[in-house]
């Protein structure tokens, strides 16, 4: 028996250390409770500042510091948090489950939000719909032009940005610089967005070589590190040189490329501290602009529900919903050229990227000759052939 | 340590139940502190940071459903590692089973619609999301038994496999062209949801997870068949010498652990996600393993370990909202907790005044 005693504790030192223990939780509780006004408190902030802080809500599928989608969220959170008046409130690493609806609410009921950003795509249906039934004096706010009239809650409003013409830009400086004439697209899933993108980016780079062509490998998922970096090899492998991506975040194909040696063009956020020396450009969403926007119509008290905010904001390159990312150090000076061109012409709006004669890549006719889909068009929305010179199937 | 609680107070020795929660106790406390230091060190007020957590996890009815919420589903899938775990088998096909039985139940719910009263279907969706999670961890069992295949790397594999499968589901065969949010299956008719509890925004699957953790007690530790397994366990070559049918007692704890995290992917899909897609699978069954271990493959606690994480997880909003702290803090927050109650598993029988 001698050997179990663990050690040689005496009954008076088990309740000394047992009352100390106890004497810290309390004094940890009261603590807690009474000397740091915490600031979510709803007493303290609710009231007292509830008449010149509007409070904003930020929710995240994933990390704020991605290299993607999320990161792309929250630095045009961090620019919304700068204009007076916004009380800015942010969760990361939410998943789409029953989680987010906990966390909308815990950010109305105890953080006094009356606007909510719930930034993923899949958060709209059903949770933001639920949520924004229960409380109809709370703004819902969510990426990718979901928003339906008269079917959805008044309190509800959608914003989504035509991010292929960015895309477009980037084909132009990847046709400038590819050797080969053959760039590799790493794609999730075939859904209209992601073939929009392979497509819009194709035809920037048919625009200077015609004879190009784009490889698509779909991984099957938004966030497969493993299988991004297998098909970012693979596509290095047969010879391609400039390798772009729709995934969720392009950290790896990006870092991948460039241990490869081969030229990368980003996606959602800037990648470009990832691959100093074979990063090109990028698409990236612009929301900063759009979210310090909204913040002064916020504080100046307009809303969703009175009809002062459009349900659905819509906008490209023109109106600053997306942007290409700063040019790598490789790009040449006549790549930039073309490149501010394209920018240049679609701004203006002369320049139309989908407009016959267009045929998709099993030579069947998508658009005769002088036929265009111009940017607004939801035949866009609907997208489901890739373009001549893409090689891929949409079936995945 | 419910076992314990509970011999302790049939028995002899009020010592040994003080001691059952005296330890676990003691560990939490432990674990509150170390977390304190690291609070510190990444520069929030720990003393602000436990009331945050005491506020956002079980302060107000609120927060109370809040993680009640977030326990509901772990409770089921917890058993699918606590009920083999009595034979001796470590299964951690927890997350498979769970999309097993939600795919299953939406199949089911989505075919008979509202040809029946909606009280039929959610029982028709139950029983084929139980029979669904039950037959795809027996699978692991019945590769155990017939084959000799290791149980874990089977289990683990069939998760990948339920996996895949749910993804060519929603993008093939059952997809609904309809809704464009990501691809996914058809609605279940509103009528054949599950409802919440009276007065909560907590679903039912509250209760579904209670009643079938009391229900995995009383069979484990009251019936034959509860014997026969545990005695297996202990010694598998013992049992068989005294005749139990060990094949037998391996497939039925299996299907039993894997029909309890199918029933938890019924109620997700019947209660919250109304669909079938990706979102499914949310670490629910991944969770479970690690309440299931916590508990000391007892059912009775696994009641309070998931409620103690689904408290933990219900603050993780807060430390990032209130405190600035990164939204890992939380995990870090729940690894610390996990260590130090498996820790003090140690610790039972060392301190004499116990005895």
């Amino acid at each position: 028996m001698r050997d179990r005693k663990f050690v040689p504790l005496t009954r008076r030192q088990i309740i000394r250390g047992l009352l100390a223990t106890s004497a810290f939780g309390i004094t940890t509780k009261l603590a807690g409770c009474g000397s740091s006004p915490s600031p979510n408190s709803p007493a303290t902030d609710g009231s007292a500042n509830a008449a010149e802080e509007v409070v904003v809500g930020f929710i995240y599928v994933g990390p704020k510091d991605d290299f993607g989608y999320n990161q792309a969220h929250a630095e045009g959170a961090a620019a919304m948090a700068q204009v007076p008046g916004i009380k800015l409130v942010e969760e990361a690493s939410v998943p789409e489950t029953a989680a987010v609806l906990e966390t909308m609410r815990s950010m109305i009921e105890i953080d006094g939000a009356k606007v909510l950003f719930p930034t993923s795509f899949g958060y709209f249906d059903p949770y933001i719909l639920e949520m924004a039934q229960e409380f109809p004096d709370v703004q819902f706010f969510h990426a990718g032009g979901l928003y339906q009239a008269g079917v959805h809650p008044d309190n509800v409003g959608s914003y989504f940005s035509y991010i292929g013409e960015a895309q477009y830009v980037a084909g132009v400086v990847a046709g400038h610089m590819t050797q080969t004439g053959q760039l590799g697209f790493v794609a999730a899933k075939p859904i209209p967005q992601v073939l929009q993108n392979i497509n819009s980016f194709t035809l920037g780079a048919k625009s200077i070589k015609p004879d190009i062509t784009t490889q698509v490998i779909f991984t099957g998922d938004w966030a497969l590190p493993v299988k991004e970096a297998e098909a970012t090899n693979s596509l290095a492998d047969q010879g391609i040189d400039v390798i772009n991506c729709h995934v969720d975040s392009p950290k790896v194909v990006i870092e991948t490329a460039e241990r490869r040696g081969v030229y990368s063009s980003g996606y959602h956020a800037n990648q470009g501290p990832l691959a100093p020396n074979g990063f090109l450009t990028g698409a990236e969403w612009d929301w900063i602009s759009i979210y310090t926007g909204l913040a002064e119509q916020f504080v100046a008290g307009k809303t969703l529900m009175a009809g002062d905010i459009d349900h659905i904001l819509r906008g490209g390159l023109a109106e600053q919903f997306c942007k290409i990312s700063p040019y790598g150090s490789a790009v040449t000076a006549a790549a930039k050229a073309d490149a501010e061109a394209a920018r240049e012409a679609l701004i203006s709006g002369e320049l139309v990227i989908y407009k016959g004669e267009l045929r998709d890549n099993n030579g069947n006719v998508i658009l005769a000759d002088g036929e265009q889909y111009e940017q607004t068009n939801v035949e866009l929305e609907k997208m489901n052939w890739f373009i001549e010179g893409v090689k891929g199937s949409i079936d995945g | 340590m419910v076992s314990r609680l509970t011999q302790g107070l049939q028995g002899e020795n009020w010592r040994k139940s003080l001691e059952a929660i005296a330890l676990p106790g003691a560990a939490l406390l432990v674990a509150l502190m170390i977390f304190g230091i690291f609070c510190a060190f990444a520069g929030a007020n720990p003393f602000g940071v436990y009331g945050s957590i005491y506020r956002a996890a079980f302060g107000s009815w609120s927060a109370w459903q809040n993680t009640l919420i977030r326990a509901a589903p772990l409770m089921l899938t917890a058993l699918c590692t606590a009920l083999p775990a009595r034979l001796g088998l470590v299964i951690i096909g927890n997350e498979g089973a769970l999309v097993m039985g939600g795919i299953a139940a939406i199949a089911t719910g989505l075919s008979l619609g509202t040809a029946l009263p909606s009280l039929l279907v959610q029982m028709a969706m139950a029983l084929a999301g139980m029979a669904a999670g039950g037959l795809w961890i027996m699978l692991a069992g019945a590769l155990r038994h017939y084959r000799g295949v290791n149980e874990t790397i089977s289990s683990l594999l069939l998760n990948y496999i339920a996996i895949a499968l749910l993804n060519h589901l929603v993008d093939g065969p059952m997809r609904d062209r309809e809704f464009v949010t990501k691809p996914s299956s058809a609605e279940l008719d509103p009528t054949n949801l599950l409802g919440t509890l009276p007065g909560s925004r907590i679903h039912v699957g509250l209760i579904f997870g209670i009643i079938i953790c009391v229900i995995a007690y009383i069979l484990i530790q009251r019936t034959t068949f509860g014997f026969a397994a545990r005695t297996a366990g202990g010694n598998i070559r013992a049992a068989r010498i005294a005749g139990l049918p060990v094949g037998q007692l391996t497939l039925a704890t299996c299907f039993l652990g894997g029909s309890a995290a199918g029933l938890a992917g019924m109620v997700e899909v019947a209660a919250v996600q109304k669909r079938i897609n990706e979102s499914l699978v949310s670490n629910y069954g991944y969770a479970g393993i690690l309440v299931a271990f916590v508990s000391r493959h007892n059912s009775l606690a696994t009641i309070l370990v998931s409620v103690l994480l689904g408290g933990i997880l219900a603050s993780g909003g807060i430390l990032q909202r209130s405190h600035d702290l990164p939204d890992a803090t939380v995990l870090v927050f729940q690894g610390i907790v996990f260590l130090c109650v498996l820790f003090s598993d140690s610790l039972y029988g060392r301190f004499s005044w116990f005895r």
